[in-house]
């Protein structure tokens, strides 16, 4: 019931690493980290979701509201590795038009 | 029409610590009544996303109250129940805002109002109620496509 999140940064690209669940508990960390770097301008933040096992709403408005972030701070926001539980509830919610969502998932060999 | 044969009830803090833990107590008992992993992820988040909703509720009031999650356990289906004993939310309003994306500009998304939305998704019969609390109450049922009338009653575990 925890999210972990690993941060790595190459210039102006941020990569975020979650591992974990995103839920009304942990959601407001998630938003904590990845808010402020969709605030600066010309910054790819690049989150990779491969780890991800559970997440509802609460977690998809925070990503709609870092994708609102970064479209007014000259930012992008770029998601990889879904798994296909995390895929479902965007591909149900719409979410998958809107977002830059990278197809492939790793891990998960099938 | 069968009999409920078993109910459980919880009554936990709104409070976004214990969203977790109620869904992990639904993942459990779904998973002994036999659903299937997908279906048991959907029933997670459909719970998830009521009981969120209370949270939230309870958060934006300052009335840090209860919310109280029975299951009714039938043979061929799981209600849930989530009922908001703080003051009532306006339904309306977020009926409102339910639906998918569909066709909307980033601008015009909302960050909130897809809970209720994956709720009648993911569920089978999801109805909501407002006139004492909140009380939404959500029905998945077993395997539905198969005609099988000899399903065992949920039995109790041999003793060990």
């Amino acid at each position: 019931m925890n999210l972990q999140i690993n941060q790595n940064q190459i210039n102006e690209t941020h990569e975020l690493h979650l591992t974990g669940e995103v839920d009304a508990y942990t959601a407001p960390k998630l938003k904590e980290v990845m808010l402020p770097l969709t605030e600066k301008d010309g910054s790819v933040v690049v989150v990779d979701l491969s780890g991800i096992d559970y997440m509802d709403s609460t977690g998809l408005g925070i990503f709609v509201g870092a994708l609102k972030s970064s479209k007014a701070n000259n930012s992008s926001l770029k998601l990889r590795g879904m798994t296909d539980r995390v895929k479902r509830i965007f591909e149900i919610t719409g979410l998958t038009e809107v977002m830059d969502i990278e197809s492939g998932v790793k891990g998960e060999a099938l | 029409m069968r009999t409920a044969s078993d109910y459980i009830e919880m009554n936990v803090p709104a409070k976004p610590d214990y969203v977790g833990v109620v869904r992990l107590t639904i993942s459990g008992l779904a998973n002994r009544m036999g659903f299937a992993f997908d279906e048991i992820e959907d029933i997670k988040i459909a719970v998830s996303e009521a009981v969120t909703n209370v949270v939230n509720h309870a958060y934006a009031d300052e009335d840090k109250g209860q919310v109280r999650i029975g299951c009714n356990i039938f043979d061929d289906r799981i209600e849930i129940t989530v009922v908001d004993q703080g003051k009532s939310f306006d339904v309306d309003t977020i009926s409102k805002n339910l639906g998918p994306v569909d066709g909307k500009s980033v601008d015009q998304l909302n960050e909130g109002g897809l809970g209720l939305f994956l709720i009648d998704t993911l569920m089978d019969k999801v109805e909501i109620s407002s006139e004492a609390g909140v009380v939404v109450m959500m029905t998945k049922y077993l395997h539905r496509d198969e005609v099988e009338e000899h399903v065992d009653r949920i039995s109790p575990a041999p003793s060990q």
